[in-house]
């Protein structure tokens, strides 16, 4: 049997929109466009996200992001990074709605700069108002499985817990919380934050996370595109391992060679 | 309000005077933006694209125009 064929076909779905690739990769913090758009490309991710800000109006013939990244080719996720309030991201949601032209959206309200961890009281309330407004809010959060209920509840379309602080690159400090939120999700889950390296995307795969969302491992790389080739090996590596099935953990040694017919 | 034909406006913050009557159409141009790449708030309120060329500014309005850049 072709080995292609045994591992078929296997895409993920976001309120209603499916997707091949299992890695979101954010685009700040490139030395360029150009090398940004490699890095996207190497990935093979089909979202990238994106934040919302002032146009620069002293000069405005300067070089957009969308003239590098094409938002009819690649999804544009609009984040609310840098937010503090509910308020704050809702409005920088309504605002990005107008500029896209769509409800796919990642919602994130900080608690504090120090740690950029989430304030889960306002991200809830943005979640509320989101899902009643008609947007579809993938929604970053604490490793928190009921505060990760009550978020579906309150209309997530998806569930972002951080692995580790943004751009920590600490990798998964929390793989039992993840899997425990895996396990009781009914929306995708994809761990947003943290991932420092690629063996770190690899864990959060083989937890059963839906995907990956990362920006600072790559672009912070030495070689950014070709970390962003890693990664995408790392995500179908361990997405692959989470549907093989790893095998049982043992305690002492178990010979893989027949004892029979030792000479 | 300076009564020599102009309106006082805040736009990303920066003061601004612009021409009595003038459309938010018109200003994205005077602007340089192009009008399907960014969205307009007006006083906290979302302007649709599709009305950029009705909606005429007025003295002491505030305008946040925003588009999309690299982020995480």
């Amino acid at each position: 049997m072709n080995v292609m064929t045994s591992i078929g076909e296997d895409t993920w779905t976001v309120a209603g929109r499916t997707f091949r690739s299992r890695l979101i990769v954010g685009t700040g913090k490139y030395k360029s466009f150009e090398q940004n758009a490699a890095a996207v490309a190497a990935s093979g991710a089909e979202i990238v996200t994106v934040a919302v800000r002032r146009v620069n109006i002293a000069d405005p013939k300067q070089p957009m992001l969308t003239d590098f990244i094409d938002p009819k080719q690649i999804v544009y996720l609009p984040n609310t990074a840098g937010c503090f309030t509910a308020d704050e991201a809702i409005r920088t949601l309504r605002l990005a709605r107008e500029a896209g032209g769509w409800t796919l959206v990642k919602l994130e309200v900080l608690g504090e700069a120090k740690t950029l961890y989430p304030d889960m009281i306002e991200t809830l309330r943005a979640t509320e108002i989101l899902a009643k407004e008609g947007f579809d809010p993938m929604v970053y959060c604490a490793d928190d499985p009921i505060a990760a209920k009550r978020l579906e509840e309150a209309g997530a379309v998806a569930i972002m817990p951080l692995g580790a602080p943004i751009g920590s690159g600490l990798g998964l400090q929390n793989e039992v919380m993840i899997r425990i939120m895996v396990e009781n999700a009914t929306v995708p889950v994809l761990v947003d934050a943290g991932v420092g390296t690629a063996s770190d995307a690899a864990v959060a795969m083989e937890l059963g996370c839906d995907g990956v969302l990362m920006n600072t491992a790559i672009a912070e790389a030495k070689d950014p595109v070709m970390m962003a080739t890693a990664m995408r090996l790392a995500v179908e590596s361990g997405r692959l391992a989470y549907r093989a099935g790893r095998m049982g953990k043992r305690r002492y040694a178990d010979p893989s060679s027949p004892l029979a017919g030792l000479i | 309000m300076v009564y020599d034909g102009t309106v006082s406006i805040r736009v990303n913050g920066s003061h601004r005077r612009v021409r009595q009557g003038m459309t938010l159409a018109e200003l994205a141009l005077e602007l340089g933006l192009e009008p399907t790449r960014v969205a307009v708030e007006r006083n906290l309120e979302i302007v649709p694209r599709s009305t950029l060329a009705e909606v005429v500014i007025e003295d002491g309005d505030d305008y946040e125009i925003v588009t999309f850049v690299g982020g995480g």
